[in-house]
């Protein structure tokens, strides 16, 4: 194994060291909005390590999915499921035995990868995106188009799943969440709107503002 | 560039990620670790792709890497209905709760 830390070396470490204690703070966060955050550096150092890797395209890729996407994607979640935004108890009681697999596992990882590939150095050689697209075109067509197929599917299960079933109206997500907390009474009353009633009611049997308690 | 760098890197996210899906109470962040572990194994296929060195192995390993992108969008796309539609029936996202078909 020889020691010398070129350029390539220090940046990849500093990327490394970044996205490490991201990757940290992920998990160990009080805060879900500041998780998710977080996890935004973590796939920035993630598109580090692809450049670094010489893979251009995939790093730029990542940026524009994950980044930009996914975590549009989760922030939404976040803020749709009304998580209780702010600092509360986050973590089950299975927490040590979480940190023993995890750290074992690390640990034994570790150890293999500096055994197998201790001395082997890469000599970086760029791979444009003209090549890849070559690739992906010719030899990998057929599976690229059953992951464009996989992708449409995904896209209709999710709408699917996600939308309201027939009867509950045209009510909005969020115009239809916001005043849960006083749903029995909407429920209760004679004159209630057929649009909603049935999912406020769902809801209430599950306690009016459960979430928030459920959770602390 | 050492080889093990990388490597290291993405055995750290991975572990971090099976963490946080083990110990973590909300879904959301749940599925945000599962990205991590994705992640993990993007790198790891690059990263192979490189120190196998051949000139397929490095294309074909940043094939494989983009199609583990791909199908981390939809997982994540699915995920999140399946987590609005819990929210919706069980008004909550903790998913130690989510234990109708545990008996």
């Amino acid at each position: 194994m020889n020691d010398v830390l070129t350029a390539a070396d220090i940046f990849m470490l500093l990327v490394a060291v970044t996205g490490g204690a991201a990757a940290i703070s992920v998990v160990i966060s009080r805060n879900v909005v500041h998780a998710a955050l977080f996890l935004v550096v973590t796939l920035l150092s993630v598109a580090g390590t692809f450049l670094m890797l010489g893979a251009e395209f995939l790093a730029w890729t990542q940026v524009l999915v994950y980044v930009g996407a996914v975590i549009v994607l989760i922030l939404f979640g976040l803020m749709l499921t009304r998580a209780p935004i702010g600092p509360m108890a986050q973590h089950n009681e299975n927490g040590h035995l979480a940190f023993g697999v995890s750290t074992l596992l690390f640990l034994f990882l570790c150890l293999v990868i500096f055994r197998a590939f201790g001395d082997v150095r890469l000599d970086l050689q760029y791979t444009g995106a003209a090549a890849l697209g070559e690739v992906i075109y010719v030899e990998w067509a057929f599976p690229f188009m059953a992951l464009g197929f996989m992708l449409t599917v995904a896209l209709i299960g999710a709408i699917i799943l996600a939308r309201r079933e027939e009867g509950e109206g045209p009510v909005t997500d969020l115009a239809d969440e916001i005043p849960a907390r006083d749903s029995r009474d909407v429920t209760a009353s004679p004159g209630a709107i057929s649009a909603g009633a049935r999912a406020p009611g769902a809801r209430a049997a599950g306690g009016g503002s459960a979430p928030r308690e459920v959770q602390q | 560039m050492q080889a093990t760098y990388p490597l290291v890197f993405a055995a750290l996210l991975f572990c971090v990620g099976i963490y946080g899906v083990l110990s973590r109470r909300n879904a959301v962040l749940v599925l945000m670790s599962v990205e991590m572990m994705l992640a993990a194994v993007t790198i790891n296929l690059v990263a192979f792709g490189e120190i196998a060195r051949g000139a397929d192995a490095v294309l074909t390993g940043q094939v494989f890497a983009l199609f583990v992108i791909a199908v981390g969008a939809a997982e994540v796309g699915v995920g999140l209905a399946i987590i609005l539609l819990l929210y919706r029936n069980r008004a909550s996202v903790n998913i130690d709760e989510a234990d109708l078909m545990k008996y």
